[in-house]
């Protein structure tokens, strides 16, 4: 059971955010990406949220301009996945403060702090928006 | 919009946020990776914040899928940072960047685990992460002690020890040898104590991972398990921030129905009293609300309290609850219900005693079938494909022909596919069959892969029933204007062998065939082409005497491609046209197509391997396992003296695959002397392609039937040349030279639950049985079928029945003729009740070599028995009436084999013991009522009850009743021998003439009351049986 990775991709297929769980080498990845951008992105909002790729699942969402990919094994609990990616939403909201494409743009790097305390290899770690954040916090205040 | 701290990686990322196009951004980026690798060169110059800074531009570069092939050791030389901001880049850099494999990472082992074992419980956690992401075996081996103590220290706050588990977890997937199960279950009983969520999130990752590799040894766990859940479920002491929309850590509630799932049973009964309160609380209380996210994540809990209880498959009441949810399920317009809805009704199917219910929704699945969006259309073909069976098959089969016209085209293989094999395992009838593919072929001729027109002439050329119809049809689409070439070659194909059945029809005569097929020959490709050579020469060849004028039409051709540029084409034209000019003998090389040896089907082969790679559909792939196909061969029908039992699907199927080598071995040598070898293959591919296209241009013998004859070979160890050479072999050698090709024993087991299938085979002959049954009268057939093409000699069946049985033999030939199936009728009385079982003594000749066998016969008990249901007001009276000893008899039996009540249950049936659920309130009770059927009791009720014993499967309590204290007696001890190990002898027994003494290997039928254990020997066997 697991997360294989999660994509941020904006409508213009560009990539926003990219942690893989599991090695993939450049092409690999390049491939992955166009293929799945190109599936889950041609799709209506009144289809369901699971799209099957190869031999996983990508589970998305789509919040304004930005989409929200996250490939799981088959044996994932694939609305569990849909909520988490709300989850990561609403954390970010909580931190910048109604997120949009831009912040997580240019603070690439407090995106990746936060997924780091929220998935270690593949699994969930913290639920918690105050514990997801502490970390966040304590750095900009030493800062 | 605020920017980030460092204006450089700002700057650079709305530079290429503001390229026009590829080519700019390109440049841009080149630009900066110059600019970069300067810097690094020039390190002295360098502060740590530039540093970082640049890590993180590499970092984006990256991510927009460009080579970032150098600065790995700058950005690794940051984990050896002092402060922290510059070690978090480090960290969280490298773990993007380099693989587990990577030599770099071996540099900061050191340094890594410095962190870990450090007082700084930031630093730790950054280590922790990196190693949880990225670590690999070297980490493993000097980190997972370190990783351990933290995980379990009390010292450590959980920030640190939620990271630990998951970094354990990570070192255990790497090795697993670093976690020691005898002490670790322990460690983890007390670890899922914890409190704090956010631990126990990351702690159940591990324990599904390990309890997922071995359950048995965290058995301890697994009341803990269930103690969170119920935390869960009631929301006892669990924190504001860990609720999601008012429902606690969906996640968590989620991971841990997971990780029940690993646990076979839950055994005590307080344990999985609480568990089934809870997940009785989770099916009925969860409702639809309009908000979004809370009804997600409610469904998500939900959905894995119904796999789990699925997997647990305990209580009754509440599967029936599961599957109306389901049903609920795949009705609503909120497409992820539906799609999970599909996706878990699928997985139910694993449950046989569902399917009915499933059945019942065959209409909704259909409607989603054309559902706009493919992933749920896909999740319906999938459940449609599991849940056919023969009694939806034509519906089924029919819709998604319908479909396929329409379907996109990232289906229509996949569905032409399951389409074709749908259509093979269940087909009521075969000529459905061959409607089926060719309306395939038409429909998607470019989805149609070759495996699946070999398959339908494969059938058609072993039914010979078939052949005229078939012939028929493909003469049909031959007049459609637009025919896909596989159309053609289906056609031409099936016409080149059976036209001539059709002769009398308007449109069928030689000439308006050849004529019909002609037509095509301009337009199609070189493999196609020669198969239409090959239909000619059969055209000619059927056409006797011959019409000049076609042969000169045909003659015309092959002179023609004489000299086409494709050898295959070429050499084909240039023997038939010598061949046709041999006259008569033409039709003795141009015979028809002998059968194809029965074989697991290329299609189910293809479709289990596709699923390798696919999705999981673990239900479809075993029932695909469970389930060969249906679709046997029939054989030698006109050899079959009168009438035809059942169906034609049911009959035995034959020849196979071994005999048929030799046949194809003898028949090169007897009939295609004149023949020169050739290349049989046009296209080198797939064995079934050497079947179907070799011999049809009759030469050696094709790919697949060669590995046969190594095995006809070694059978027959006695010859010391090929099968050319058996007449050499002497009266001497015969002994055990002649093995049978089954599990004898395993066969007779299995006839004694079914009542048709194969009782004995070998290389020579194959006995099958089709069995009914009527009251005390038992009508069987034997079918004795020839596999070869020289007839069985001095054939012989006696019947030893035993004393409580009356059986009459028909008349069985004394020869039976090469191919040829014979059918005899034994007919039954059964005159009371007795274990003692029936044996036909068997005997042959082929060639030198005699074989004789005995053969127990599957008249045994249960075959009398008829279930009936009785009410409980019905059965306990009759119950309490049958009191003591020897009508009603109880027994304490151990050595059961370990089985589920289900299973049980299924047991039962099969020995024809109606259970009657919902009789006995304890679930753990089984009852029964069957009647048994004699001469001299007529029809006897018998009422079985077994207490078994949810703690020791291997043990339980069996109570029978009924009217006669023999019958009691022997049905207890038949129902007995059913129940314990039964020893499944994995050599068949070795068939000696006469009693002589035989070497090791007699199965020991539990069903043969009276053999002991000590007996080896058929003959004495026989004589105790007598």
């Amino acid at each position: 059971m697991g997360i294989r990775f999660i994509l941020l991709v904006n409508k213009q297929g560009q990539t926003r955010l990219a942690q893989y769980y599991e090695y993939l080498t450049l092409e690999e990845r390049r491939a992955l990406e166009g293929e799945i951008v190109r599936k889950c992105l041609a799709r209506t909002e009144q289809q369901c949220s699971f799209v099957e790729h190869r031999n996983y699942k990508i589970v998305y969402r789509r919040y304004a301009s930005l989409f929200f990919l996250v490939g799981v094994d088959n044996d994932e609990n694939e609305l569990a996945i849909l909520e988490f990616i709300h989850l990561l939403v609403e954390t970010m909201d909580r931190h910048f403060g109604n997120v949009c494409e831009l912040d997580i743009m240019f603070h690439l790097e407090k995106a990746h702090f936060m997924l780091e305390e929220m998935v270690v290899n593949g699994c969930i770690v913290e639920t918690s928006k105050t514990n997801i954040l502490a970390p966040i916090q304590l750095m900009d205040r030493a800062s | 919009m605020a920017l980030s701290g460092m204006r450089g990686l700002s700057v650079f990322i709305s530079d290429v946020r503001n390229c026009q196009n590829k080519e700019q951004e390109r440049l841009r980026i080149d630009k900066e990776l110059g600019n970069i690798r300067t810097r690094f060169k020039n390190e002295k110059g360098l502060t740590p914040y530039e540093k970082k800074k640049y890590v993180w531009k590499m970092l984006y570069i990256y991510m927009l899928g460009y080579d970032v092939d150098f600065g790995h050791m700058e950005a690794i030389s940051l984990i050896s940072a002092p402060k922290y901001p510059e070690k978090q880049v480090g960290y969280i850099v490298t773990s993007c960047l380099l693989n587990e494999n990577h030599d770099f990472l071996r540099v900061v082992i050191n340094a890594v685990r410095n962190d870990i074992i450090g007082r700084n419980e930031t630093f730790q956690c950054l280590a922790l992460t990196m190693v949880g992401n990225i670590g690999g075996k070297e980490f493993a081996e000097s980190l997972a002690p370190d990783v351990q103590r933290l995980l379990i220290s009390s010292s450590c706050r959980p920030l640190v020890r939620k990271k630990a588990a998951l970094c354990l977890l990570r070192l255990y997937r790497k090795n697993p040898d670093v976690v020691n199960i005898d002490g670790w279950s322990d460690c983890m009983s007390q670890l899922l104590d914890e409190r704090d969520l956010g631990v126990l999130t990351s702690v159940m990752s591990l324990f599904v991972a390990l309890v997922s590799n071995n359950n048995e040894a965290y058995r301890n766990c697994l009341p803990k398990c269930v103690k969170i859940l119920e935390r869960l479920a009631r929301n006892q002491d669990i924190p504001q921030e860990y609720t999601y929309y008012g429902i606690p850590s969906p996640w968590l509630q989620v991971k841990t129905t997971k990780a029940l799932q690993y646990f076979p049973t839950v055994e005590d009964p307080n344990t999985r009293r609480a568990l089934f309160e809870v997940l009785q609380r989770i099916l009925m209380g969860t409702d639809v609300v309009k908000n979004v996210n809370k009804n997600n994540a409610s469904h998500a809990v939900l959905f894995e309290a119904l796999a789990l209880v699925m997997h647990l498959d305990a209580e009754k009441e509440m599967m029936s609850q599961c599957v109306a949810l389901l049903g609920k399920f795949i009705a609503v317009r909120e497409p992820n219900i539906r799609y999970l809805g599909l996706e878990n009704m699928t997985r139910m199917l694993l449950i046989t005693d569902v399917q009915d219910i499933i059945k019942r929704h065959q209409t909704q699945i259909l409607t989603s079938l054309k559902d706009p969006d493919i992933s749920i259309r896909r999740r319906a073909l999938d459940l449609l494909y599991g849940m056919c069976d023969v009694t939806n098959a034509k519906d089924i089969v029919e819709e998604l022909l319908q479909y396929l016209s329409t379907a996109d085209f990232a289906m229509r293989e996949e569905l032409a596919l399951k389409a074709a094999i749908l259509a093979e395992k269940f087909a009521p009838d075969l000529s459905w069959y061959v409607d089926v593919i060719l309306q395939l072929i038409d429909k998607a001729g470019d989805f149609v892969s070759d495996d699946i027109w070999y398959r339908v002439v494969q059938f058609v050329t072993n039914n010979e029933d078939l052949q005229p119809y078939a012939a028929a049809k493909a003469r049909e689409y031959l007049d459609k204007p637009a025919l896909h070439e596989t159309m053609v070659k289906v056609s031409a194909y099936i016409l080149g062998e059976y036209s001539h059945l059709l002769a009398r029809r308007p449109g069928c005569r030689p000439k308006e065939i050849f004529a019909i097929i002609n037509e095509k020959l301009p337009k199609v490709s070189k493999p196609t082409v020669a198969i239409l050579l090959s239909t000619y020469a059969k055209i000619m060849m059927h056409t006797q005497p011959p019409y000049p004028e076609l042969q000169e039409q045909i003659w015309a051709i092959f002179r023609k491609y004489e000299s086409y540029i494709d050898v295959e084409i070429q050499q084909r034209a240039v023997e038939y046209f010598v061949l046709s000019r041999k006259g008569a003998a033409l039709v003795d090389v141009l015979a028809e197509m002998p059968k194809f040896p029965e074989r697991q089907s290329a299609l189910l082969k293809k479709a289990e391997d596709a699923e390798v790679d696919t999705a999981d559909q673990s239900a479809i792939k075993l029932r695909s396992q469970q389930q060969t196909s249906n679709a046997l061969v029939v054989t030698d029908q006109q050899h079959v003296n009168g009438s035809i039992l059942g169906n034609q699907l049911g009959l035995v199927k034959m020849p196979s695959q071994k005999m048929e080598a030799s046949t194809h071995n003898q028949g090169l040598t007897k009939e295609n002397g004149a023949v020169s070898k050739v290349d049989p293959e046009p296209t080198p591919s797939a064995d079934l392609l050497g079947d179907l296209l070799g011999p049809l241009a009759m030469e050696g013998p094709p790919a697949a039937p060669v590995s046969g004859e190594k095995n006809m070979i070694s059978a027959l160890e006695a010859t010391p040349d090929a099968a050319g050479a058996l007449a050499l072999a002497t009266v001497g050698d015969q002994s055990n030279s002649v093995q049978p090709i089954v599990n004898i024993a395993e066969r007779f087991h299995a006839l004694c639950l079914q009542d048709s299938g194969v009782l004995y085979e070998d290389p020579y002959i194959q006995i099958g049985i089709k069995a009914e049954w009527r009251a005390h009268h038992g009508h069987l057939v034997l079918f004795l079928g020839n596999k070869n093409t020289s007839p069985l000699l001095s054939v012989r069946a006696l019947i030893l029945p035993p004393s409580h049985l009356k059986m009459e033999l028909s008349l069985v030939p004394e020869t039976i003729p090469p191919r040829a199936q014979v059918q005899c009728l034994l007919e039954v009385v059964n005159l009371r009740a007795s274990r003692d079982v029936a044996v036909l003594d068997f005997l042959y000749k082929f060639g030198t070599a005699v074989v004789s066998v005995k053969l127990q016969l599957p008249a045994v008990l249960n075959k009398f028995l008829r279930p009936i249901s009785v009410s409980a007001e019905e059965f306990f009276p009759q119950w309490n009436s049958l009191s003591g000893p020897p009508l009603k008899l109880q027994e304490v039996v151990r050595g059961v084999k370990p089985m589920s009540l289900l299973e049980m249950a299924n047991l039962f049936a099969s020995l024809h013991l109606g259970v009657i659920p919902g009789l006995d309130t304890n679930p753990n009770n089984l009852v029964s009522c069957t009647g048994f059927y004699s001469e001299g009791t007529r029809a006897m009720l018998c009422l079985i009850r077994v207490e078994t014993d949810p703690s020791d499967r291997t043990q339980l309590r069996i109570t029978i009743a009924s009217g006669d204290p023999t019958l009691t007696f022997e049905l207890k001890e038949f129902i007995k021998e059913h129940l314990v190990n039964i020893p499944m002898s994995t050599h068949a027994p070795a068939p000696a003439p006469a009693p002589a003494p035989a070497p090791a290997a007699v199965p020991l039928q539990p069903q043969s009351p009276i053999t002991p254990a000590g007996y080896t020997d058929p003959g004495v066997m026989l004589a105790g049986l007598l």
